[in-house]
């Protein structure tokens, strides 16, 4: 049992039950909130999405989160929101304009539509449409085709026009988006304690980062593991730049990674690239180092940072060490790492001006979904010739793979179709990908070489022509 | 003739549940709050797809710490039954497995994790027998769920002698998930006199109801089941919500402890049956002006490991196996073959969309082969007036070309075309495709017994109103449909009339919400019912206001009118005074629809109470390097009649387009040798997401003069849209081949990205 201390909407929670309950099954079946729904317990549907709020920067910070992959101890000193905390008198205008445009059919999903449109509001991004969209690209609705919700959205996108983001609170409170206790929050969450929850009972110490993988794979497990909270952690968070390497904290999410001002100056791309990977809600709560020690042979993050030859730094038990991400892998789910041993860093050195980074992913659909293959690529090029290249590919090993050899083939050459042809031969040879439902290995081959030559398509689109690749 | 819903009263009427969805307050199963002494179900589904049953040793599972009671067939105090059409399906194995998932233990725990967790302790030992997942294999077996049906006109082997063009081909089209967001489930407690109540998410809940007493041995007027709504449906909750019902009802019967089982969503994805995938062979004959002059096929339903309803989807195939199309001869048999997956279903169309699949890709093979244009074919071989359908009814109000005609003027093909030609000359790394569907589809259940329904309608002595018809609210907005009709035709503000949960103690012998029929049957059940209780109440006014018989009565806007004058009795006055007079303010009406029949000797008749058509233009994007896909839009005419109410109607246009594109497209089941479902999550399943629909759906209404059948003459709209989801396919396909015109791809649905990469480099 762990003492876990949150608000939820408008009241003060002290808990005390194990930390590996998830939040989802705290607001409904102990709390009796029932307009949190279940849909699928595995963060694919975001029926059960919550806003979940701290204070960043002295303003009060909204993310969505789906509450069934949330354990309770990542709760603990935030503010937790349910469609039953957003409920006034009135409707909202996020609600009012789902019901205006017949956004809701059998009425399961909505609420967490409704959920993450309200997150939007609070959201300090620019309130454009296409961001509208992207705070429900988590939220999967089997009834309308979407129509209706984006019809919604637009109304939303066009009301928040006017939105003062100074006093965004006080501002969406006077036009009813939110209930008036919300300005009560920030005083309140500053009074709650923020101590981190110790691991409590038997058994072998987990490592808890978002939960998106845990809370998937083992569920049962985590309500009965001690468990180490480690999401959000200040010493594990943060990215910066200290003489040509960008170090990021292990803890740091996918969003995290995407908000960065040191990560978006390094990839110009980077926006497009994490559209690719799972969803917004998804992306507010998986960590890297989840990513990472995850170790699934498809993994998202872990592809792109094989590509920027990442190092990692390891912690056991205050003894450090570092070791190459590509050498972490010694095969399907094996690392080379203590089972006490945790992630604390991840760096790379930044790619200069002559280097050129792309990281693509095919999959059944396009978005919210894993990979059938995935790959990342960085090359450096100096007057067309290869000073440098590392390539990676998930889904066709294993092991997310650092393909060595064909990234060895490139280097000295100097870039043109038929290099490209040559060692696409060599890159066949390092892969062994297996058939399942993601696809049969025939397919992951042909894509793999698609993707390779999609890459230089990208990087030199005057000098490569894919009639000339295939 | 039915009148249209009037302008004004209620047509835009928003959906009458949206407030309480967006405010999370609406209930379902899983919300309802549970009573003292609930305890939790879990059932322990086979690990073998077929076999033998040697032994159950639910010792550890008994034992676990928190499980009250273990339920095998044993403790069945009726007959261990469940089968709808066909009596071929036991609520737990006994003796032996069909299908992997097929329940054989039930767990009652305190808890739901208890539960789940005992379940795991259960050790059930299978001899294996063998598996077969391949309908093809299953017919070559003589594996069949029921006899083969074959419909006919005119004389194939006559027409085919004279045909200049003959095709022959094979199309497959995979099965579907209905991934209702809400997963299956019920909640059961006992009730006095041995009796049981359920409350269900079922589509049918006379099923569960008939279902359940078989299982506990008890008339059906001991079991009551109750449906507020569900989070969701589109077929899988019509016959196969009633295990569910009846496993918490036979928990809660023997136990007599309130029983609740909701389903976890990988439990419900291995478990339950889905749209029945179809292998099938075609022979399509065409004379030199590209008229089709007959076709032969062969359909091989995968029905999985019992009927459940795929006898009755079987024959729904046949009745579309022509689409929109004039055929004047056919000879088409449909084989039901029994495999060893959960028993398929009901799914939106319901074997339609299979059959119309197969003549769309008979006709695509024939316009590739004599290197014309698809869309040429199509057009002149659409249904006109008075054209005869393979099974003998008569095209009437036939809109199949007025909506072809409209969506390419409205739409400008000839625009759509010329920018695809152009836009696939200047780019090689991404390709267009354009395709046209259209559709016709039969509204009526094709088993002719089934198209009645009943409703009760209350006047209150305050005004106010209460409806409960035998409809299931699913979020097809039937229940606002419920509400415009009572408002309309007692003239009352629509706020005046409560929708009650659908009940077998209110309204008994239902037919499931299905068919598309739904608001028809019980929207003219109610209408009936209430103009029942308005001629009495009209009889009270004209004693009322001092008239005779033969001044016309009519209340609008809550007044009474005589003979066209406003007068000053209001609704609410008129309803005392009727009460006070001892009048009877309550109804039930019984609506069966006229005319249709169907005799399956001859397998000829007129089955349908109408027809709904239209046209749908498709314009896909391929990415040629990636083997990824997009679709521009869809713009699409529908035939409404005259929709009663345009933000619903709309609404489910959109969304059973979407539900049809991702059929076509992403939506793969993948059962691997031994009957293993392995797409069996939503992280291996994928149903489109807000990025993965088209980028502009336009919908227009065809708002059609010809009478029809339907409530208001608003027509049926449940089903039909999905259909237009197979143009998602053709597009998809004439991108490819603009980039390979020699691509070799078998005429196999859903075109995911792999067919598409495989495909682009065939």
């Amino acid at each position: 049992m762990a003492k876990i201390q949150f608000l939820l909407n408008n009241r003060s929670i002290n808990a005390e039950l194990p930390s590996g309950t998830t939040v989802l099954d705290f607001v409904r079946y102990n709390q009796h909130l029932v307009g949190t729904k279940i849909g699928c317990r595995e963060g694919d549907c975001g029926a059960c999405t919550v806003l979940v709020g701290e204070i960043r920067d002295d303003r009060l910070f909204y993310q969505s989160m789906t509450s069934c992959l949330m354990p309770l101890g990542n709760a603990h000193g935030k503010h937790i929101v349910t469609v039953e905390g957003l409920n006034m008198e009135n409707l909202t205008p996020v609600q009012q304009a789902i019901v205006d445009e017949g956004g809701t059919q059998c009425g399961f999903c909505t609420v967490g539509f409704v959920v993450s449109l309200s997150g939007f509001t609070l959201s300090q991004k620019e309130h454009n449409y296409e961001n509208a969209i992207a705070a429900i690209d988590g939220n999967i609705c089997r009834c309308t085709g979407y129509k209706s919700l984006e019809r919604a959205a637009a109304i939303i996108t066009k009301q928040l026009a006017e939105k003062d983001t100074e006093n965004s609170v006080e501002w969406l409170v006077e036009k009813g988006f939110i209930p008036d206790y919300f300005l009560t929050i920030k005083e309140r969450l500053e009074a709650l304690q923020s101590s981190v929850i110790e691991p409590s009972g038997e058994g072998q110490r987990v490592f808890m980062g978002g939960g998106t993988d845990l809370f998937v794979q083992r569920p049962e497990e985590m309500a009965d593991s001690p468990l180490y909270h480690v999401f959000g952690q200040p010493s594990l968070t943060g990215i910066e730049e200290h003489k040509g390497y960008c170090y990021i904290g292990a803890a740091s999410t996918a969003e995290d990674i995407q908000a960065s001002p040191v990560m978006q100056a390094i990839f110009p791309n980077l926006r497009a690239h994490m559209k690719l990977v799972s969803s917004t809600p998804i992306r507010n709560m998986g960590t890297l180092a989840g990513n990472i020690v995850n170790a699934s042979p498809i993994g998202d993050l872990t592809a792109f940072f094989l590509a920027l030859d990442s190092s990692i730094v390891l912690n056991h038990f205050g003894q450090q060490r570092e070791i190459k991400l590509r050498d972490f892998y010694l095969g399907y789910k094996k690392l080379d790492k203590a089972t006490a041993e945790n992630v604390e860093t991840i760096y790379f050195k930044i790619p200069d001006k002559n280097s050129y980074f792309n990281f693509e992913k095919v999959c059944k659909r396009t978005h919210l979904d894993i990979a059938s293959v995935n790959s990342a690529c960085l090359v450096k090029v100096e007057k067309g010739v290869v000073k440098e290249a590392h390539l990676s590919a998930g889904g066709v090993a294993p092991i997310p793979k650092y393909l060595a050899k064909s990234s060895a083939a490139l280097v000295g050459k100097k870039i043109s179709p038929e290099l490209l042809k040559e060692v696409e031969l060599i890159l066949q040879e390092e892969v062994a990908p297996i058939s399942d439902a993601r696809g049969t290995s025939d397919y992951k081959r042909l894509l793999l070489r698609q993707l390779f030559y999609a890459h230089f398509l990208t990087f030199f689109p005057k000098e490569i022509q894919l009639a000339e690749l295939v | 003739m039915t009148k249209d819903i009037k302008q004004g009263i209620a047509k835009s009427m928003k959906n009458i549940d949206s407030a309480n969805h967006v405010t999370g307050k609406s209930i379902y199963v899983d919300d309802i709050p549970v009573r003292v002494g609930t305890l939790y179900a879990c059932a322990y589904g086979s690990p073998m797809a077929h076999g033998k049953i040697k032994n159950v040793d639910t010792k550890a599972a008994a034992e676990h710490a928190g499980v009250y009671s273990i339920i095998t067939h044993k403790d069945i105090p009726g007959e261990n039954q469940i089968g709808g059409i066909i009596q071929d399906e036991p609520l737990l194995a006994e003796g032996e497995v069909h299908f992997q998932g097929q329940p054989i233990v039930l767990v009652i725990a305190e808890t739901e994790a208890i539960a789940h967790a005992a379940v795991k302790k259960i050790k059930v030992e299978i001899d294996p027998l063998p598996v077969i997942v391949d309908p093809r294999e299953a017919f070559a077996k003589g594996e069949l769920l029921s006899t083969p049906r074959t419909f006919s006109l005119g004389d194939t082997k006559k027409a085919f002698a004279k045909c200049a063009h003959v095709f022959e081909g094979q199309a497959e089209s995979g099965g579907q998930e209905h991934l209702y967001i809400e997963t299956q489930g019920a909640y059961a407690y006992p009730t006095e006199h041995g009796s049981v109540r359920i409350s269900s998410s079922t589509q049918g809940p006379t099923q569960v109801q008939r279902a359940t007493a078989k299982v506990l041995g008890l008339p059906m007027n001991k079991v009551e089941v109750d449906v507020t709504r569900l989070g969701g449906g589109f077929g899988g909750k019509e016959d196969q919500a009633t295990p569910w019902g009846a496993m918490a009802a036979l928990a809660a019967f023997v136990l007599q402890r309130p029983i609740k089982y909701v389903l976890h969503r990988m439990e419900d994805m291995k478990m339950t049956g889905k749209r029945n995938p179809y292998t099938s062979d075609y022979k399509i004959g065409l004379d030199k002006d590209l008229k089709i002059v007959a076709l032969e096929s062969t359909y091989y339903q995968n029905g999985g490991a019992a009927a459940d309803l795929s006898p009755a989807i079987l024959e729904r195939t046949l009745f579309h196996l022509n689409n929109s199309y004039f055929i004047p001869n056919v000879q088409a048999t449909a084989n039901s073959c029994r495999t060893n997956l959960p028993p398929n279903t009901a799914f939106r169309g319901f074997g339609g969309p299979q059959g119309m699949f197969v003549i769309e890709a008979a006709i695509a093979h024939a316009a590739k082969e004599l290197g014309v244009d698809a869309i040429d074919i199509q057009r002149k071989n659409l249904l006109a007036e008075g054209d005869e359908f393979p099974y003998g009814q008569i095209a009437e109000g036939c809109e199949a070309i007025n909506c072809w005609d409209e969506a390419v003027e409205r739409y400008d093909l000839e625009k759509i075309k010329k920018e695809v030609v152009a836009f696939n000359e200047k780019n090689t790394q991404f390709k267009k495709g354009l395709s046209l569907m259209p559709i016709c589809f039969g509204i009526s259940f094709t088993n002719t017994q089934m198209n009645n329904a009943r409703a009760l309608v209350h006047v209150y002595s305050d005004g106010s109103v209460g409806v409960s018809t035998g409809a299931i609210e699913m979020g097809q907005g039937v229940n606002t449909k419920m509400v415009q009709v009572a408002a309309e035709i007692f003239g009352l503000d629509p706020k005046r009339v409560k929708l009650e949960s659908t009940n077998t103690t209110r309204v008994a012998n239902t037919s499931p919400s299905a068919a598309s029929a739904t608001a028809d049957l019980n929207g003219k059940a109610l209408a009936i019912a209430c103009n029942d209780i308005l001629a009495r109440l009209k009889k009270v006014a004209q004693d009322n206001l001092g008239h005779d018989e033969k001044t016309a009565i009519e209340i609008k806007h809550e007044t009474v009118f005589a003979n066209n004058k406003k007068t000053k009795l209001t609704w609410h006055e008129l309803v005392q005074a009727a009460f006070m007079a001892r009048v009877n303010l309550s109804a039930k009406g019984h609506y069966a629809t006229p005319r249709i029949n169907f005799d399956k000797t001859k397998e000829k008749g007129h089955p349908f109470a109408y027809h709904v058509y239209g046209t749908a233009i498709t314009v896909a994007t391929v990415d040629c390097v990636r083997g990824t896909y997009e679709f521009d839009c869809v713009k699409l005419v529908h035939d409404f009649g005259a929709s009663m109410n345009r933000i619903i109607d709309l609404g489910q246009t959109e969304g059973g387009l979407v539900q049809g594109i991702g059929w076509m497209t992403m939506e793969e089941l993948m059962y691997n040798k031994e009957g293993r479902l392995l797409s069996n999550a939503l992280s291996t399943y994928k149903v489109p997401d807000i990025y993965a629909v088209p980028r502009e759906i336009d919908v227009h209404f065809l708002n059609t003069d010809n009478p029809n059948l339907a409530i208001f003459r608003s027509k049926a709209v449940g089903e039909p849209p999905l259909m237009y989801g197979i143009g998602a396919y053709f597009a998809i396909r004439n991108a490819v081949e603009s980039f390979n015109p020699k691509a070799k791809m078998a005429y196999s649905a859903p075109i995911t990205p792999e067919k598409v990469l495989m495909g682009l480099y065939s």
